[in-house]
């Protein structure tokens, strides 16, 4: 078979279309982003064989792959775990009005919050909905897994979860790559009247998927993703999850001394589990995100036989991801000896590029609301590039949340009696889960200023289609804000007492105003125009 | 056996082209590899890393434990300092000697330099210098692998192998300047 070197994100990719993926949609976000970005770029989609597209955000990406699944089609919806709150409202139905067509949802999930506002665990959304969830241990795996979860989605008529962490998502290793499926025929679902979510329908469908649960599990005991390996030293047992277990194998140089359970699909396999407990004394369970099955095995508080130790117990920390040295400590064995850290790098958080319009515009606000006289003036912001307007030397905002709270936390704010109250939010996000609450400032008639930086991409997670193209004047025009109150302005140094002028008269109109900032992200332009560019070399 | 190799930047230095080249080397070599990498906010000029592990035996881990990198290969002379606990006891630090000062409160660039001249085998490269004798300024990050070259462990046709296949797609020119701030690196790395 072919060898690949491709990222953990990539080879997911690449395992659903080879398994037959006729649909894949998403709205970026780190680190799951790669996923649809190798998707669309495949021959496979570039050819039109397959439908691979961004989408305006996570719920349209995950209710067009239901869609999808409806006509028959295996399809693929793909995140970040945030972002699967935003879809949470299709995943949990999905699950209760079924598949037909193979359907996964994709969750890249960021223990250590390398690049998220937290780290919640998307496994505990899988009990919310009652749908299996697969987590592949390497990047082979990743390939493997939408096969078998597509299989396993037909098979039982449901949605599927693959789980990824960061560490598998942007870790890259070789592949073998195996022959691909075809996709399937167009055909509608043999009782789609379950489709029809009235109660009196949906109530027996959740009892269905409720009574369905046990093959579940049997489906989780016989799956090629769980095993457990004998061990000759049974003082302890060791449950390990999805990459966990790679770093336990590194501990241990690929030889276990103890019984292991590889859990790598859930619900969690009872039988491997209930043999585990009864040969060991003592449990460890390794796992990335929250203590999940570590609760599930603890039971109640003084419950102890055996005694099962992890997060919950301190034996590990309780946040974080893991690695190597945790996991090699909480087994108790130690490293080579390690050199002192140094004390002297200082941090380097990331920063708006030379040349960011959004620098621009920061300072341009921060100029028009000090102009104004208003030392009170509150900025709520928004997820994108321009959060980073938070730090020196702009300090121009004072929120950020999560996506598209910017423009409703200021109304929340300006209802309250805040003013002057403004938002800064990137057209993406706009786009995502702002227009919304535009729509409740207009109707509403709050006194607020919704500043849109409009740089043409979504550009954090490396320059994505914006669902926006350049449409913001009359989208908010369409929402009802008053034609003159939506002002264009160029995000320049050359511009800055013009756009300080006209934030300032925006700002003390008592209504809502919209100002448009609009110029392209640095970064794409550069891309687009490689040849003015003498030093563009690098890969 | 397994190689492990951290590298170390800053975002924009071209970090994630020295792990591509690395990883195509090892792909031709028919070796097993992992490679981790960090995508996203970081790249906006913040602080960027990789671990890089390849070896003849299948690799479990994607992350290097402590102490056991036998060789941090750094673009910034800082960055190269907050790796250390990492660098196994026999270990080697290539490091560029430019600083990159985004930030406000850089510290003493001599009182950094000796740190790392304080760690036995260190090499301190004018990694930017070289690279604009071989015609690019950005082609420092292969200057710096070419540096690194003698500990990596990897033939050295291989990672010529490695920048081909990274950089075809801009062209020969593009192919042979990279080549050319490699072997540049190379040279300075042995005499170091």
């Amino acid at each position: 078979m072919p060898i690949q070197l491709l990222l953990g994100d990539e080879a997911l990719a690449r395992g659903a279309i080879d398994a037959g993926l006729s649909a894949a949609y998403a709205y970026p976000g780190t680190p799951s982003t790669e996923i649809t970005e190798y998707a669309i770029a495949s021959p496979e989609s570039q050819r039109g064989t397959i439908h691979c597209r961004w989408t305006a955000n996570e719920k349209t990406a995950l209710e067009a792959a239901l869609g999808a699944s409806y006509a028959g089609k295996r399809a693929m919806a793909s995140m970040k775990h945030v972002g699967l709150n935003v879809a949470a409202d299709p995943f949990v139905n999905a699950a209760i009005a079924g598949a037909h067509g193979g359907l996964i949802i994709t969750v890249a999930d960021d223990p250590s919050m390398h690049s998220s506002q937290n780290e919640q665990d998307s496994r505990l959304y899988t009990e919310l909905a009652l749908i299996p969830c697969i987590e592949p241990a390497d990047q082979q795996e990743a390939y493997r897994a939408p096969a078998h979860a597509f299989a396993l989605s037909e098979r039982n008529r449901i949605p599927v979860m693959i789980r990824l962490t960061t560490r598998l998502a942007h870790s890259r290793a070789t592949v073998a790559v195996g022959e691909s499926r075809e996709q399937n025929t167009l055909s509608l679902p043999p009782d789609p009247r379950r489709y029809i979510l009235l109660p009196a329908i949906a109530r027996g469908s959740y009892e269905d998927l409720v009574s369905r649960q046990p093959d579940l599990v049997r489906e989780s005991e016989e799956s090629p993703f769980n095993s457990f390996s004998d061990g000759a030293d049974t003082s302890l047992g060791i449950v390990a999850c999805g990459i966990a277990h790679n770093y336990v194998q590194e501990v241990y140089d690929g030889s276990c001394p103890h019984p292991i359970i590889k859990i790598g699909q859930y619900p969690v396999p009872a039988s491997l589990v209930a043999r585990l407990l009864e040969c060991c004394p003592r449990i460890v369970v390794f796992e990335d995100g929250y203590p999940f099955l570590e609760g599930k095995l603890r039971g109640f508080p003084g419950r102890q036989t055996p005694e099962i130790i992890g997060r919950l117990s301190g034996h590990l920390p309780r946040t974080g991801e893991l690695g190597p040295r945790v996991v090699g400590r909480a087994l108790g064995i130690d490293g080579p000896k390690e050199r002192s850290s140094s004390s002297t790098p200082v941090a380097r958080p990331p920063a708006l590029c030379p040349g960011c319009p959004h620098a621009d515009t920061c300072r341009a606000l921060t100029a028009a609301i000090a102009s104004s006289g208003a030392g009170s003036a509150r900025v709520f912001s928004d997820i994108g590039c321009y959060t980073l307007g938070a730090l020196p030397p702009y300090e121009a905002i004072d929120t950020c949340v999560e996506m598209g709270s910017s423009i409703t936390m200021a109304r929340g704010a300006a209802d309250a009696g805040l003013a002057p109250v403004l938002a800064l939010i990137g057209d993406s996000t706009f786009t995502h889960s702002g227009m919304t609450g535009l729509l409740d400032c207009v109707n509403d008639d709050v006194n607020l200023t919704v500043v849109i930086v409009d740089n043409g991409t979504v550009a954090m997670t490396g320059g994505q289609r914006s669902a926006a193209e350049s449409r913001l004047v009359a989208i908010c025009a369409g929402l009802g804000v008053a034609r003159d109150h939506i002002r264009v302005i160029e995000p320049l140094p050359g511009n800055h007492d013009a756009n300080v002028a006209v934030l300032g008269t925006e700002i003390a109109h008592d209504g809502v105003s919209v100002v448009i900032a609009e110029r392209e992200c640095i970064q794409t332009a550069r891309r687009k125009a490689p040849k003015n560019d003498p030093k563009g070399e690098r890969g | 056996m397994t190689r492990n190799v951290i590298l170390a930047g800053v975002g924009g230095q071209g970090l994630l082209s020295i792990a591509a080249v690395l990883g195509e080397a090892a792909r031709h070599e028919g070796l097993f590899l992992k490679q981790s990498e960090v995508h996203g906010m970081a790249q906006r000029g913040g602080v960027v890393q990789s671990h890089v592990r390849f070896g003849d035996r299948p690799i479990h881990s994607d992350l290097i434990r402590e102490g056991t990198a036998g060789l941090v290969l750094s673009l910034e002379p800082m960055e190269t300092l907050r790796y250390l606990p990492f660098l196994s006891p026999a270990g080697v630090l290539v490091t560029a000697s430019a600083p990159t000062r985004n930030i406000p409160d850089y510290p003493d660039l001599t009182a950094i330099l000796n740190e790392i001249g304080a760690v036995p085998g260190a090499r301190v490269i004018d990694a930017a210098g070289l690279a604009k004798e071989a015609g690019s300024a950005r082609a420092t990050n292969m200057v710096i692998l070419g540096a690194g070259a003698p500990f990596l462990g990897m033939p050295e046709a291989a990672l010529a192998v490695g920048i081909e296949a990274v950089f075809a797609r801009k062209g020969t020119s593009v192919v042979e300047t990279n080549l050319r701030a490699f072997h540049l690196g190379l040279e300075a790395g042995s005499a170091g």
